[in-house]
């Protein structure tokens, strides 16, 4: 199998596969006393003070979550409400309409809850305009949250620009970094956001473990998950331990292959979007053309339905992913395509292909055989 | 490929990858006796069909249909079922249910029932073309007219439960989509229980897939 699904999720790197396995049998608490809760403890910190050193920040300012959402989640819900004893008075939060489901779907949840949404706009490409961001705050407005790269399209927003906008009005910053860590350079004392979120299985590391950063000196948030006094008491419950030191030595790896693997992976997909633009007519090619994620090709291929070109690459041993409605069960084609002003019939012929460290020249020589065939049997019974 | 966690039954899968009777030829040079439509390219769905008649039977079927697998699917499982025994009769053909397609396919995902519905719809456009093109108008039968539930923007029954075959499930979305008690809101409640019912018949099971 071909695998070019790694924004949906990563393979474990063979490093990080070692290094849980090496540890499993560490079954102490980090919260005990004792020498079997004190190693781990020890091994927990080991992990922060690497995914901390990648990112130019503190290791105290590292909260280890379940994942991305959750982290998400943490920082949207405890902006605006939380408990009785917080007290917030601002009620408004500025995001974007391109966001990810956990963002999105919180804010919904929100205002019901009657917090003030504005979700900004982006262009063609999937960019927010940083001059929006300005003219959307208010007195009242508790956050900015607006995702480093979009998942879907792979387009990097101005995230310094919109950040020092943020800065300048004194109202808290967030950014959902998922997709970004790991295939752009990301520098916490170069780009001043108070909360940043991340995961830890699209960087080759094990699934259900997240990271939330909060800036040291930033406003407390009300944890999602309230009881001992795990992480800062920002998180409670017993740690994933496993799941910490597989985050940890993901980010080890990153801090050693990630610049030469990230050239190879571009290289790579360029070569894949200029063999489907030369082999392919009819075609076009979603998100910004320059600030884009390295890893990211998401492509309409008119005539035909994204469902349909998922299942019959599957069949030709080919992992790709669809913004179609097909495949999702919902009415519409993902919000993403369609927030850039592509047409319904478009947005339902697009497709997308994300490179991951381990493809090869020869998936990619493959795929573009795999794609052809595929796009022009489908055309061929086309009723369009 | 892996078989595991397959949505659809063995019979949509074997006739996504090999459909069968897809009009090969062009238009002109296949000659139908009746061509008919359904659907759209903006909802992701688009069904041709192409018949011909010899002494009041569908001996040949051929269609074309942009969608997802399971709407080529059922389009190809459609043109065997009409054609098989040497073809069905013009009022036999008239008569498929979009369950009856779904049987013959061993069932298909509930929000993907609508794509069986678009093909008896194209079906039936095909023969009344045909109708219309031997003048034999009078066999144009007019559909039973559906009850007509919001009176101020007259959107009937049928159209409900077409939309909840299009996957809407809740009033909001309904609403939005047909304007459906948006003048004197009289009909709300009537509006409210006819798409509970028919989301409980089509949709017994949700289905969720997240990134």
């Amino acid at each position: 199998m071909i695998y070019l699904d790694n924004n949906a999720t990563t393979p474990l790197h063979p490093k990080v596969k070692e290094k849980i396995i090496d540890f499993l049998d560490n079954y102490g608490n980090p919260s005990s006393q004792h020498e079997i809760g004190r190693k781990v403890k020890y091994y927990m910190d080991v992990a922060r003070e690497n995914i901390a050193k990648f990112l130019n920040c503190e290791p105290e300012e590292l909260i280890f979550t379940a994942g991305g959402s959750e982290a998400n989640n943490t920082v949207i819900k405890g902006a605006v409400s939380c408990c009785a004893f917080c007290n917030v008075a601002r009620t408004h939060i500025i995001s974007s309409v391109i966001e990810h489901p956990s963002v999105l779907n919180t804010l919904k949840c929100l205002e019901q809850q009657n917090v003030d949404v504005t979700y900004l706009p982006v262009d063609k490409n999937g960019l927010v305009n940083p001059v929006d961001v300005q003219k959307a705050i208010r007195n009242e407005t508790a956050l900015i949250t607006i995702m480093y790269a979009n998942n879907e399209i792979g387009t990097i927003q101005s995230m310094e620009e919109i950040t020092k906008i943020a800065n300048d009005n004194n109202i808290p910053i967030h950014t959902d970094a998922v997709q970004a860590i790991g295939k752009i350079p990301v520098d916490l004392k170069k780009m001043n956001v108070d909360y940043l979120s991340l995961s830890g299985h699209k960087i080759y590391g094990p699934k259900g473990i997240g990271v939330l950063f909060r800036r040291k000196g930033k406003k407390s948030l009300c944890p999602l998950i309230s009881g001992g006094h795990q992480e800062n008491s920002m998180r409670a419950g017993t740690e994933n331990t496993i799941g910490i030191v597989g985050i940890g030595e993901a980010f080890c790896q990153l801090s050693l292959e990630m610049e030469d693997e990230v050239k190879k992976i571009k290289y790579l997909r360029d070569k894949l979007e200029a063999g489907l633009k030369n082999n392919i007519s009819n075609i076009s090619v979603n998100g910004h053309p320059q600030k884009k994620l390295p890893n990211v090709l998401n492509v309409s291929f008119n005539d035909i339905e994204g469902e349909s070109i998922l299942l019959r690459l599957d069949m030709h041993g080919v992992a790709i992913s669809t913004g179609s409605a097909c495949s999702s069960g919902s009415l519409d084609p993902s919000h993403v395509i369609t927030a850039l002003g592509v047409s319904p019939e478009q947005a339902h012929s697009s497709i997308r292909f994300s490179l991951g460290r381990e493809n090869t020249e020869e998936d990619i020589d493959k795929t573009i055989i795999a794609v052809k065939e595929t796009v022009e049997f489908l055309r061929s019974i086309s009723a369009i | 490929m892996s078989e595991t966690n397959w949505n659809y039954s063995e019979k949509v899968k074997e006739h996504f990858f090999n459909p069968k009777n897809v009009l090969k030829v062009s238009e002109e040079e296949y000659n139908a006796d009746g061509v008919g439509e359904n659907g759209s390219p903006v909802c992701g769905d688009l069904m041709r069909i192409y018949i011909k008649v010899k002494d009041n039977k569908i001996y040949d079927l051929k269609w074309k249909t942009f969608g997802c697998a399971s709407a080529i699917g059922s389009t190809s499982m459609l043109s065997e079922m009409v054609t098989a025994n040497k073809g069905m009769t013009l009022e036999e053909a008239m008569e498929i249910k979009p369950d009856d397609i779904i049987k013959e396919l061993g069932g298909l995902p509930a929000n993907k029932i609508h794509c069986s519905v678009l093909g008896d719809k194209a079906l039936r456009a095909a023969i009344k073309n045909y109708y219309r093109n031997s003048n034999q108008t009078e066999k144009i039968t007019v559909e039973k007219e559906s009850r007509i539930v919001c009176e101020c923007l007259n959107v009937s029954e049928d159209e409900i439960k077409m939309e909840v075959l299009e996957g809407v499930k809740d009033f909001d979305t309904l609403q939005k989509r047909t304007k459906i008690a948006t003048a004197c809101g009289k009909c709300e409640p009537e509006a409210r229980e006819i798409l509970d019912k028919y989301v409980k018949q089509y949709f017994k099971t949700d289905i969720y897939t997240g990134e």
